[in-house]
């Protein structure tokens, strides 16, 4: 399905993120921090017919352009995720995510006795592993289901 | 060695280790020359559980290197009774020391510590994380009975939480050994470790009963099972009754087998065990002494 199709409208300026396997729109904008508040104008496709995925969800963050670093994170819940920069309608850039060595402050460790979830100034900060993550604090691994763990704070 | 702090084991290479324990070997052969090595050098020590070995081999150890301690005491009368944070405590304590030895009850805190510090940091425990400084002695207790190339040791009791066996497992992936893990299904070895074991591509077999690897081992490492990891009382009982050693069941074991604990015991192992040759766990206690003075010497040294 070409984005003519889509029920969501072209943007100006900003940043298209494609391809995110069905579902998985919110937790995109969670990983990427951004909740409406920030005035950026959002437009989110959920379960939209397409060729490699079956269902895909598109987001379309208007006047913001992700760098590669922001959008990596992304890689672990959306491996398959093209970033297209778009300026004056056009797509400029069309990036693929790359899988980030590190993840820092974006997930919860589910270990409740893991220094990060004491009351401490320190950041959860997680390796990605084969398949998964590992938090650097206590070792424990996530496999499955990353995005229950994205840190609503 | 050249390591700033030490947090867990598998920061540790085989001429880390083989370092540490030649130089606790030296140290154990004459005292006596190393009385004034670090004689202005102050160990502060901040242990937020309670701890008996550890803490007092660490403070003799200090001590019969020339220096001395500074101690925060129980947290019941420190500042972290008033909220303090345990980024703060170390910053506070390190103002008045040349090394810290923590041990706390959550994991990962000892690797928080040594990033808010300069000086060294060691994990004295850290929750049902790592203890890497008893592995040492464990492994210098090893190398002193049996040798640690071409083993098979089995590490039987509380393998989910227990620390001392993380670290150890973790640390014998530089050698050449198998290692064999007996314990009730609920208490397998953690996620974490087996990833480390894993990656290493140690020679690791998993049993729920001791009985059909006892004769192969050189080395049965046993762990106390906690009544606390049980939902009741009645399953403890049933599991811990399994996992205990005494002087009929080592019949079947080589007359070689070195039979170490960390310690304390409760019931893991008959008091009768204790006057056969098998019985290793007080020279291992012991051991504690010679193998943090060689890992302060090399920590301190290090650091100036």
């Amino acid at each position: 399905m070409s984005d003519e199709e889509l029920r969501v409208s072209k943007i100006r300026n900003g940043t298209v993120i494609d391809h995110v396997p069905g579902g998985h729109a919110l937790n995109v904008l969670s990983i990427l921090g951004i909740d409406g508040s920030e005035g950026l104008g959002v437009s989110v496709g959920m379960n939209v017919a397409s060729d490699r995925l079956g269902r895909k969800d598109v987001v379309k963050v208007e006047d913001r352009e992700l760098s590669q670093s922001e959008v990596d994170v992304i890689s672990l819940i959306a491996p398959e995720a093209t970033i297209n920069i778009i300026r004056d309608f056009e797509v400029i850039q069309k990036n693929r995510v790359d899988r980030p060595e590190t993840v820092i402050g974006l997930l919860r460790c589910p270990n409740r006795n893991c220094i990060t979830n004491d009351d401490e100034p320190v950041e959860s900060n997680f390796a990605v592993v084969d398949d998964g993550v590992r938090c650097a604090y206590c070792g424990t691994i996530i496999r499955d289901s990353l995005a229950d763990h994205i840190d609503p704070e | 060695m050249r390591q700033d702090h030490l947090i867990s084991a598998n920061q540790l290479s085989r001429a880390d280790i083989e370092a540490v324990l030649d130089r606790a070997a030296e140290i154990d052969a004459d005292p006596a020359a190393w009385a004034s090595a670090h004689d202005r050098a102050v160990l502060g020590l901040c242990f937020f559980e309670p701890s008996t070995r550890t803490k007092m081999s660490f403070e003799t150890a200090i001590k019969r290197l020339g220096g001395a301690t500074t101690d925060m005491g129980s947290v019941e009368s420190s500042s972290v009774k008033k909220g303090e944070s345990l980024a703060d405590t170390v910053r506070v304590v390190e103002g008045y020391a040349d090394a810290l030895v923590l041990r706390h009850p959550s994991e990962g805190a000892a690797k928080m510590a040594s990033e808010f510090v300069d000086v060294p940091v060691i994990n004295a425990g850290d929750g049902a994380g790592q203890h890497p400084s008893q592995t040492l002695l464990d492994l210098y207790t090893i190398r002193e009975n049996v040798g640690l190339d071409d083993l098979s040791i089995g590490i039987m009791g509380d393998l989910k939480y227990g620390r001392t066996v993380h670290s150890l497992a973790e640390a014998l992936t530089n050698f050449d050994v198998r290692q064999h893990f007996i314990s009730p299904e609920s208490l397998r070895l953690p996620r974490g470790v087996r990833f480390d074991l894993h990656q290493s591509g140690a020679q690791v077999r998993e049993h729920t009963e001791l009985d059909s690897v006892l004769p192969d081992l050189d080395v049965l490492y046993v762990t106390r099972i906690q009544r606390e990891r049980f939902p009741d009382e009645t399953e403890y009982e049933k599991v811990a009754g399994e996992y205990q050693i005494d002087t009929e069941m080592l019949a079947a074991a080589g007359d070689n087998l070195a039979v170490m604990h960390p310690l304390p015991r409760v019931d893991e192992i008959d008091p009768a065990v204790d006057s056969t040759d098998h019985a290793t766990y007080f020279e291992q206690a012991h051991n504690g002494v010679p193998v943090r003075m060689a890992l302060l010497d090399y920590l301190l040294e290090e650091h100036q």
